[in-house]
């Protein structure tokens, strides 16, 4: 399997990139103007090209460079351009009701990838993993996937959920690289489609949502509830 | 003809359905091509449930999966279709400002239909997993299908909470085939016999996380609690044949993949702990119901919160384990299918009629309606687990299966939380049946056709006969589709 036989040069490669993917994660925490929260997104998208790249470079799976160019395309290049012109069409420029500060959101952040580092590392001695990139390539999975959970909790407008479930989904995709690379191409291709469709279902929704609801936050969004 | 050849049959009904009625788009052409299309799903399902092998069938180039169980929720599937495809004509025309847009509704409708004829044959879990994905967007556009605040936002709830499951789900996928990397190489085929076959070599805590994950991300989709809060919603904003087979058909097709990955675990010798962990999402699913039924207004958000309810029993069934609440389980999915498809009939009829969602505005409904009120009266009674009607059979099988159980306990919860919901249910019927007159100038005058109470009977006289008469074959089929890997 690729993780038990790596050069120490991909090793630190492959760290480099997945600390990268969280870092910019955190820009995504902490900015509440929607644009930067796209920028951001786009770049994690690169990078996680870039790590599906390296990866076929070094565990010689030739099949990935289609995965990097084709999630670079997608997920690096289209979906933030979908999103991009689903911010002007709509008119929202930023978050006005966050639930935390930029600051506090941070602080949540870097406690929720401790927790995931924890679970992680707990993981890797179960599995006699302890000092494999593994460990830290689970962290960078479970850590995106819950801070695309808390920007969905701490932040009310549709396009801030629409843009943590894309950061739920790199994650998925970023850990998935780096522990599973053999698996099926089907897989990964469909994936990216099924994204695609998603957020274009999404985008259709939201313009239902203004245009019969009035709204966009969810916090105006309480005609359903008991 | 082989099974490749009616799978395929089957997909290509509703395909073509789909592209007559957006090629003819006029409204009564559509609703007759969809109710042909139902027709034919339906005859295809129960062919393949007869013929299906007795063993579990991978075919279609290894993609395609039929066991006993799948071929059990696909029959649901066709039947759920084909009694909304029926009522839809009846109710559809109930909403004359829907006319110009008619034939969109029966071209997702069929194309709902198509996604869940999909998902229950699919023998990789990835697959599985994209499948379910398409059910819930194609479901997301009837959810919203009138246009309304309200529907709109039930439509988004319902898309972002149950992807946001979903990815969880994903991650639990790959958390499993990375726990058959260890055994079987780095490239393996993704299905559910191989994930079961390396399930006894993968580590414990993997096993256990990745089987969490997946429990929680498709409880989701089924709706268990605390993951159920787009249900009520969903259910009570669509259309009211949208909501019968969100209710009666796709619910049973997500639970059908927490069984098989619960089966993984089964097989990796660490069953106990993933059915404790299935029995008590059950349980609190039906502690949630319970308490939002008894203060329910709406009468569709009533029949929600009682899908939760009964989703909650299947988990409780299928949570079990053990042979007799195993079949109790594939019982009470027709029976709750049936049932319910009746009673979001009923409450679409009534609501309607009086112009209103709310049970406190449907007044005196026996002496305005007397046959669809008797029927939505009936179907109450049912719903609730009443004798002599085919829940009850399923539902007493189920607590006796529980007995035996490793987890007793939670056969006397969910005996008291039954008995709660019936006192709710029969209490909100006695309002609307004995309770006030209507308010002077607010009598119903609306008049029923047949296609509003046919689908009614169609689905009342089965859950009758299953409550006085659990044929034997039924039995042995159930007893087969234990023993069977799902």
């Amino acid at each position: 399997m690729l993780i038990f036989h790596l050069s120490p040069l991909a090793t630190s490669l492959f760290s480099l990139l997945v600390i990268l993917a969280l870092v910019l994660s955190f820009v995504m925490l902490a900015s509440h103007w929607l644009k930067n929260h796209v920028y951001a997104f786009a770049a994690e998208s690169w990078v996680i090209a870039a790590i599906s790249a390296a990866i076929g470079y070094y565990g010689h799976y030739p099949e990935l460079y289609v995965i990097a160019l084709l999630t670079a395309l997608f997920r690096g290049s289209l979906l933030p351009y979908l999103v991009l012109r689903l911010i002007n069409r709509l008119g929202v420029q930023r978050e006005f009701t966050p639930l935390l500060k930029p600051s506090s959101s941070m602080v949540l952040g870097a406690v929720l990838v401790i927790f995931s580092y924890e679970v992680s590392r707990q993981l890797g001695v179960t599995l006699h993993l302890s000092d494999n990139i593994a460990v830290l390539a689970l962290t960078g999975m479970f850590s995106l996937k819950l801070i695309g959970f808390l920007m969905m909790i701490l932040r009310s407008e549709a396009i801030s959920h629409i843009l943590g479930l894309l950061v739920i989904e790199n994650g998925i995709f970023l850990g998935s690289q780096i522990l599973v690379p053999g698996m099926p191409i089907l897989m990964e291709l469909v994936i990216i489609f099924d994204l695609l469709i998603i957020v274009m279902t999404f985008g259709m929704l939201v313009r239902l949502l203004q245009a019969h609801a009035g709204a966009t936050s969810s916090r105006k969004l309480q005609k359903l509830v008991g | 003809m082989s099974f490749t050849a009616l799978i395929a049959a089957l997909w290509i009904v509703p395909a073509v359905a789909i592209v007559l009625i957006m090629a003819v788009r006029h409204p009564h052409w559509a609703e007759y091509l969809n109710l042909a299309s139902s027709l034919a799903a339906f005859g295809l399902t129960l062919a393949i449930l007869v013929v299906a092998p007795d063993e579990a069938l991978v075919t279609g180039a290894g993609y395609l999966l039929l066991t006993p169980l799948g071929a059990w929720v696909l029959f649901c599937v066709g039947l759920v279709y084909l009694l909304a495809s029926l009522y839809a004509i009846g109710y559809m025309r109930l909403l004359p400002e829907e006319k110009p847009r008619l034939h969109k509704y029966y071209a997702l409708q069929a194309g709902f239909a198509l996604t869940m004829l999909i998902a229950p044959l699919m023998n990789n879990p990835g697959i599985f997993w994209i499948a379910i994905d398409f059910t819930t967007i194609v479901s997301a556009f009837l959810v919203g299908f009138e246009r309304e605040a309200e529907c709109i936002e039930a439509a988004w709830k319902y898309l972002i909470i149950v992807s946001a499951g979903l990815a969880l789900a994903l991650l639990g996928i790959i958390l499993f085939y990375w726990g058959g990397t260890f055994t079987l190489g780095p490239t393996y085929a993704l299905t559910w016999a191989n994930l079961r076959a390396v399930a006894p070599q993968m580590p414990e805590t993997l096993l256990f996380l990745a089987f969490l994950l997946t429990l929680v991300g498709f409880g989701t989709k089924v709706g268990l609690a605390p993951m159920h809060t787009w249900l009520p919603d969903a259910h009570s904003e669509g259309p009211v044949p949208v909501s019968a087979m969100l209710s009666g058909a796709l619910l049973n097709i997500a639970l059908l993949g927490i069984y098989r990955f619960l089966s993984i675990v089964d097989s990796g010798g660490h069953g106990v702990m993933g059915h404790t962990a299935l029995l008590v999402l059950g349980v609190i699913s039906l502690l949630v119901a319970g308490l939002f039924i008894v203060r329910q207004d709406g009468a569709k958000r009533m029949l929600a919160y009682s899908s939760l309810e009964h989703m909650g029993v299947l988990a409780i069934g299928f949570g079990f384990g053990g042979p007799m609440a195993f079949a109790g389980a594939m019982y009470h999915m027709i029976n709750h299918a049936l049932t319910k498809s009746m009673m979001f009939f009923g409450a679409g009829n009534m609501i309607r009629a009086y112009g209103t969602k709310s049970m406190s505005n449907m007044r005196r409904v026996l002496r305005y309606y007397p046959v669809s009120g008797a029927l939505w009266l009936l179907g109450a009674v049912a719903i609730t687990g009443a004798p002599p009607f085919g829940l009850f059979l399923s539902e007493i099988t189920i607590l006796r299966g529980g007995i035996l159980s490793p987890n007793p306990w939670a056969v006397w919860v969910m005996a008291i939380l039954l008995i709660l919901i019936f006192v709710a249910f029969m209490n909100h019927f006695r309002r609307m049946i004995w309770g006030p007159e209507p308010v002077p100038g607010a009598e119903p005058t609306l008049t029923l056709s047949v296609w509003n109470t046919l689908p009614m009977w169609l689905a009342f006289v089965p859950v009758l006969v299953f409550g006085l008469w659990w044929p034997e074959g039924l039995w042995t089929f159930f007893q087969h589709a234990f023993v069977v890997q799902p």
